[in-house]
C-alpha cells in the first residue's frame, strides 16, 4: 500500500504534500496547547513500537496465511488522533527513508492514506463510536456481572474490526484515486479498484484482529495504562459539545452511508431509464422532451451546462477515457475526444473506434461515477443539516 | 552546608496497580556523605530513588532537599541541586550525539552556548570520555554508556548524586574505572546496588531496606558483617569480609 | 523477526558517517536538490525514455562522490520494487496500441510506459537513499526542521531513530526465547501474538516513562532545546544551483 515515487506525478504529489503538510503542522499545533510534557517520549518509543510490531506476524485463524498490523489505529486509541497522526507520519518517513518504503514525493500521499483515515475518520467516528467510552477495563462491578463487561468487550472487539477496515479501505481508495489522477500507470480505473480494495478489505480484518488482540491483552494486564495513555483522557472529552450524544452518532452514521452509497453502489446503479424517462419515452419516442426554444428556457439550459460540473453523473470529456461509456442517450453518436490527460486516448480512440461508444458498461464503475455520487451524497446531507439546523435556531428563537 | 541535606520523612507510596511499595522511609543524609541502600529485589529501592529528585510525589510524608520539601512547585527547583544516574543508560542517552546529550541539561537550565561547551569538556573529561563527543550513543558499549551517563549529571554540577545499579553490566575494567570515578566525587552520594563489594569501597554508611521499610542504617561495615542481620534481609556478607575473618 | 532490516539501517547510518565531499555539503541544499530532482523526473510524460537517461547522472555522482557502495542501494531499490512493478507490469496489458516499431519488432504503448516506470523508480528511489546514506538521519532531520518541519515532528523523528534499535531488539530477543521454546515449525497463534506484542507495547511505555524522567531530571520543560547551528557554504549554494539548472535544462 506503500505508494512509489514513479506512479505519482508532480502535481499529484505535490497536491498531496500540502494537505499533509498543512495536517501535520495543525496536528503540532493542537499537541503544543494540548499535550502533556509526557507525550514527547512516548510517541517516540511507540513510533519504535510499531516498526518492531510490524516485523511480527501472526498465523490468521482458519486460514494458512500471516499477517500484521499497521498500527494507525492502536496508536489513535492509545495517543488520541493527533499525536498517533504525526506518530504514524514519522513511521512512514523513516520507512521511506532507509527502506525506500513508498517514494519521497509520494510520501505526502501515503502519510494521507495511512494516516489521515485511521486517526482522522476511523479512530473518531467508528472506534469511538461503537466502543463507547472504555470499554476494555474490565467490569467495575464484582465478579458476577461478567456479562456486563463481556458485552463490552465484545462491542470493542467490534469496534476495532470496523474501525480498521474503514480506514484501510479509504487508504486503498485513496491510493487508487491518486494513481489515477497521475496518469502514469495504465490500470483502468475499475480494475484497479476490484484489484485493491478486497485485498485491503482482508488486511484490514487482519489489522482489526491484531488491534484487539493486543489492547485486550493490555487491558487484561495493565488496565490503568488507557488512563495513563497521555492524551487518551483529554481527548475523551473533545467531541464538539455541540452535537449530543444522539444527532452526533446519526450525523456521522448517515455521512458514512453517503460516502459508501455515493462512492461504490452508485456503481451499480440501472442504466435503464427511471421512470420518467420511460413515460416519456413511450410517450413522445424520446427519452427526454427537447427543451423548448423560448428565451429563458435556452438561457437556463445554458446554465445548467455551465454550472453542472458533473454532466450525467460522470467527469466532463471522459466518455471514451476508460473505454467505459457513461452517457444516459443510447440514440445520440458518442462524442469521441481524448480526454485531455491521456494522451493514450488518441491511440485507443483508433484502436476500438466508435462501436463501444453506444454500449453502456454495467456496473458502471468509474472515477466520475464515484465521485459524482459522493459529491452529490454530500451535498444532500449538507443541505439537510442546513436546513434542520436553521429550522432549529428559529424554534429556539421563537 | 544546609541546602545539601537529603531528608525523607515517613514516605509511603502506593503504585497505581495498589502496590504498596514505601511503607515509612526516614533518614537523614548530610552534606559529602557516602550512602549505599542495599535489599533484596522487590524492597522499593529504585522506588525510593525516585522519590529523592522529584521524579515520584510520596502518597504521605515528604521527601526534603535542604529545607525545602520537594512538591509539585519545587521539583524544577531541587533538580538542580540532585543529580540522577538511572539503571538502565538508554534510557538516559536520547539525544543524537553524545555532546548533545551531555549539553542537554546545561541548555535546560538556560546556558549560553560558550558554557555549555565549557561545562560539557569538563564533565567528559571527568569521566574520561572526550573522544567521544561525536559518537551516537547507541553505538557505544555498557562501560562507556554508564560513564557518558554520569557525565550528562556532572554538567549540570549537581551537590547531590544519586545512582541506581551504577556497576551493572559492566566489565571488569569499566567497573574499576567506575569505582574510582565514584571515590573522587565530594558529592553527596546515594547509591542502590546488588554490588556489596562496590559497598565496601565507596561507602560509608548503608541504609538496608526489606519490603518498604527502613530496617537498618548505620555505618557500613558494621553492618555488612553483620551476617544475621544481612541473612534476614534477603542478602549476604560481602566475600571480602566474609574472607578477612 | 527481520533483523537483517535493522543491520541495513546500521549500515546506512555509519555510511552517513563518513567524510566527503558530499557528505559535508549542508542538508538543506541536498534535500531541496534531490526534490527538484524527483520532480523533474516525475514530470516526463508516461512514454518518455531517452530524455531520462541523463538523470542519471546525479544519483551517480552522489553515490560515487559520497563512496556509497553501488551494491547496497540496489538491494534495497530491488525490495522495494515489488508495489511500483505491480501495478505498472499491467501497462502492457491495456495498452497494446504500437507505438515503436525496431525491425521487425513492433513494440507497444504498454512496454514502453513499462519501461519508463521502471527507469522512474530506479532513478527516484536509487536518489532518495544515495540522499539518505550520505546525509544520515540527524543532519537530515535538523535541515528540515530549517526548512519547514515543525519542531514536534522532527523531534519525534529523531527519536523514533534513537529508539528503533532498542525496541526492536526487545522485540528480537522475545520472538528468539519463542523460536527456542517451539517445537517444529515457528508459527505464532494468535493468542500468543497478542500476549508477544502486547508486552512489547508496555515494555516501551514504560521505558517512556523512564525516559520522560531522565529528561525532566535534567530541566525538561516541555520543549527539546537545539544548540548546533550550521550555515550555507558557497559551495552548498554551487551544488544546489548548479543542479537545478542541469534539470531544467535536460527536461527540455
Amino acid at each position: 500500500m506503500h505508494m512509489a515515487d514513479a506512479l505519482i506525478s508532480p502535481a499529484v504529489g505535490g497536491t498531496m504534500w500540502v494537505v499533509t503538510a498543512g495536517l501535520i503542522a495543525y496536528c503540532a499545533r493542537k499537541l503544543k496547547q494540548t499535550m502533556k510534557d509526557n507525550l514527547v517520549p512516548m510517541m517516540g518509543v511507540l513510533g519504535a513500537f510499531i516498526f518492531a510490531a510490524q516485523m511480527i506476524n501472526f498465523s490468521i485463524p482458519g486460514t494458512g496465511s500471516s499477517g500484521h498490523f499497521g498500527g494507525g489505529l492502536i496508536l489513535s486509541v492509545l495517543l488520541g488522533p493527533h499525536a498517533a497522526f504525526l506518530v504514524i507520519a514519522s513511521v512512514l518517513t523513516v520507512q521511506a527513508l532507509f527502506f525506500a518504503d513508498g517514494g519521497l514525493l509520494a510520501l505526502g500521499c501515503n502519510i494521507f492514506n495511512l494516516g489521515f483515515f485511521p486517526a482522522f475518520i476511523a479512530y473518531p467516528f467508528i472506534y469511538r463510536l461503537i466502543a463507547r467510552g472504555e470499554p476494555w477495563s474490565p467490569s467495575p462491578w464484582p465478579s458476577s456481572d461478567r456479562l456486563a463487561g463481556r458485552h463490552g468487550t465484545l462491542r470493542a472487539w467490534i469496534a476495532a474490526m470496523v474501525a480498521a477496515v474503514v480506514g484501510l479501505q479509504l487508504g486503498a481508495f485513496g491510493v487508487v484515486l491518486e494513481t489515477k489522477a497521475s496518469g502514469i500507470a495504465g490500470l483502468p480505473f475499475g480494475t484497479f479498484v476490484l484489484l485493491m480494495l478486497p485485498i485491503h478489505l482482508a488486511i484490514g480484518i487482519v489489522e482489526g484482529l491484531a488491534t484487539a488482540a493486543v489492547v485486550a491483552f493490555v487491558a487484561r494486564a495493565r488496565p490503568e495504562t488507557f488512563d495513563a495513555a497521555p492524551v487518551a483522557a483529554k481527548d475523551k472529552t473533545s467531541l464538539r459539545p455541540a452535537l449530543s450524544k444522539v444527532e452526533g452518532p446519526v450525523l456521522i452514521g448517515l455521512a458514512i452511508a453517503a460516502l459508501i452509497i455515493g462512492g461504490i453502489v452508485s456503481w451499480f446503479a440501472s442504466t435503464h431509464p427511471d421512470g420518467l424517462e420511460w413515460s416519456i419515452a413511450k410517450v413522445t419516442g424520446k427519452e427526454e422532451v427537447s427543451g423548448s426554444s423560448d428565451a429563458v428556457h435556452r438561457k437556463l439550459a445554458a446554465v445548467q451546462e455551465k454550472t453542472a460540473f458533473l454532466p450525467d453523473y460522470g467527469f466532463k470529456g471522459s466518455g471514451e477515457k476508460d473505454g467505459i461509456a457513461t452517457s444516459a442517450s443510447p440514440t445520440e453518436p458518442e462524442h469521441v475526444g481524448p480526454s485531455p490527460r491521456s494522451e493514450r486516448g488518441k491511440l485507443a480512440c483508433h484502436a476500438f473506434g466508435v462501436a463501444k461508444a453506444v454500449e453502456e458498461k454495467w456496473p458502471a464503475v468509474t472515477a466520475g461515477t464515484s465521485v459524482a455520487g459522493i459529491v452529490g451524497g454530500l451535498i444532500t446531507l449538507g443541505l439537510v443539516c442546513l436546513i434542520g439546523f436553521a429550522l432549529k435556531a428559529r424554534r429556539g428563537n421563537v | 552546608m544546609s541546602h545539601h541535606i537529603v531528608e525523607a520523612r515517613d514516605i509511603g507510596f502506593i503504585y497505581p496497580d495498589k502496590t504498596e511499595a514505601l511503607k515509612g522511609v526516614s533518614f537523614r543524609i548530610m552534606h559529602g556523605e557516602s550512602v549505599a541502600i542495599i535489599g533484596a529485589n522487590g524492597s522499593g529501592k529504585s522506588t525510593l530513588l525516585l522519590h529523592l529528585n522529584g521524579c515520584l510525589l510520596p502518597t504521605r510524608g515528604e521527601v526534603r532537599i535542604g529545607e525545602t520539601p520537594l512538591t509539585r512547585q519545587t521539583v524544577v527547583a531541587g533538580r538542580r541541586a540532585v543529580g540522577m544516574v538511572f539503571q538502565d543508560p538508554d534510557d538516559q542517552l536520547f539525544m543524537p550525539t553524545v555532546f548533545e546529550d551531555v549539553a542537554f541539561g546545561p541548555v535546560n537550565a538556560g546556558l549560553p552556548s560558550d558554557e555549555v561547551e565549557r561545562c560539557v569538556t569538563l564533565a567528559l573529561e571527568r569521566v574520561g570520555m572526550v573522544h567521544l563527543k561525536d559518537r551516537p550513543p547507541y553505538r557505544l558499549s555498557a562501560g562507556e554508556k554508564r560513564a557518558i551517563t554520569i557525565a550528562t549529571v556532572l554538567a549540570m554540577a549537581p551537590n547531590i548524586l544519586v545512582m541506581d545499579e551504577p556497576s551493572s553490566n559492566l566489565d571488569p575494567r569499566g567497573r574499576r574505572r567506575l569505582i574510582g570515578l565514584l571515590k573522587s566525587f565530594e558529592h553527596t552520594r546515594i547509591i542502590a546496588t546488588h554490588d556489596l563489594e562496590l559497598v565496601v569501597e565507596v561507602c560509608s554508611r548503608v541504609i538496608v531496606l526489606d519490603d518498604g521499610r527502613v530496617v537498618a542504617d548505620g555505618p557500613a561495615l558494621d553492618i555488612l558483617d553483620n551476617e544475621s542481620l544481612m541473612i534476614a534481609h534477603g542478602l549476604e556478607c560481602p566475600s571480602s569480609l566474609r574472607l578477612k575473618t | 523477526m527481520r533483523l537483517a532490516s535493522w543491520i541495513e539501517i546500521g549500515r546506512m547510518d555509519e555510511l552517513a558517517r563518513l567524510d566527503t565531499p558530499v557528505h559535508r555539503l549542508d542538508a538543506r541544499a541536498k534535500v531541496i536538490t534531490s526534490i527538484a530532482f524527483i520532480v523533474a523526473v516525475m514530470s516526463f510524460p508516461r512514454y518518455e525514455i531517452s530524455a531520462l537517461t541523463p538523470f542519471f547522472l546525479y544519483p551517480l555522482v552522489l553515490i560515487f562522490l559520497g563512496r556509497i557502495p553501488p551494491g547496497c542501494i540496489m538491494q534495497k531499490a530491488l525490495m522495494a520494487a515489488p508495489f511500483a512493478l505491480a501495478i505498472g507490469i499491467f501497462n502492457p496489458f491495456f495498452d497494446r496500441a504500437p507505438a515503436i516499431v525496431i525491425g521487425s519488432l513492433v513494440i507497444s504503448g504498454g512496454w514502453l510506459s513499462f519501461a519508463s516506470i521502471i527507469l522512474r523508480f530506479l532513478l527516484t528511489v536509487g536518489t532518495a537513499l544515495a540522499l539518505v546514506a550520505c546525509t544520515g538521519m540527524y543532519r537530515l532531520a535538523e535541515g528540515l526542521e530549517r526548512i519547514c518541519l515543525p519542531r514536534i515532528f522532527v523531534v519525534q523523528l529523531l527519536f523514533l531513530y534513537r529508539y528503533l534499535f532498542v525496541v526492536a531488539n526487545e522485540g528480537s530477543r522475545m520472538m528468539r526465547s519463542l523460536e527456542l521454546r517451539t517445537c517444529g515449525p515457528m508459527r505464532l497463534s494468535y493468542h500468543v501474538y497478542g500476549s508477544l506484542v502486547g508486552h512489547l507495547l508496555l515494555r516501551s511505555m514504560a521505558r517512556a516513562e523512564r525516559i520522560y524522567c531522565a529528561m525532566v531530571a535534567r530541566g525538561f520543560s516541555g520543549e527539546i532545546k537545539v544548540m548546533r547551528k550550521t550555515s550555507f557554504q558557497p559551495a552548498d549554494w554551487v551544488f544546489l544551483l548548479g543542479w537545478l539548472a542541469f534539470f531544467v535544462a535536460a527536461r527540455r
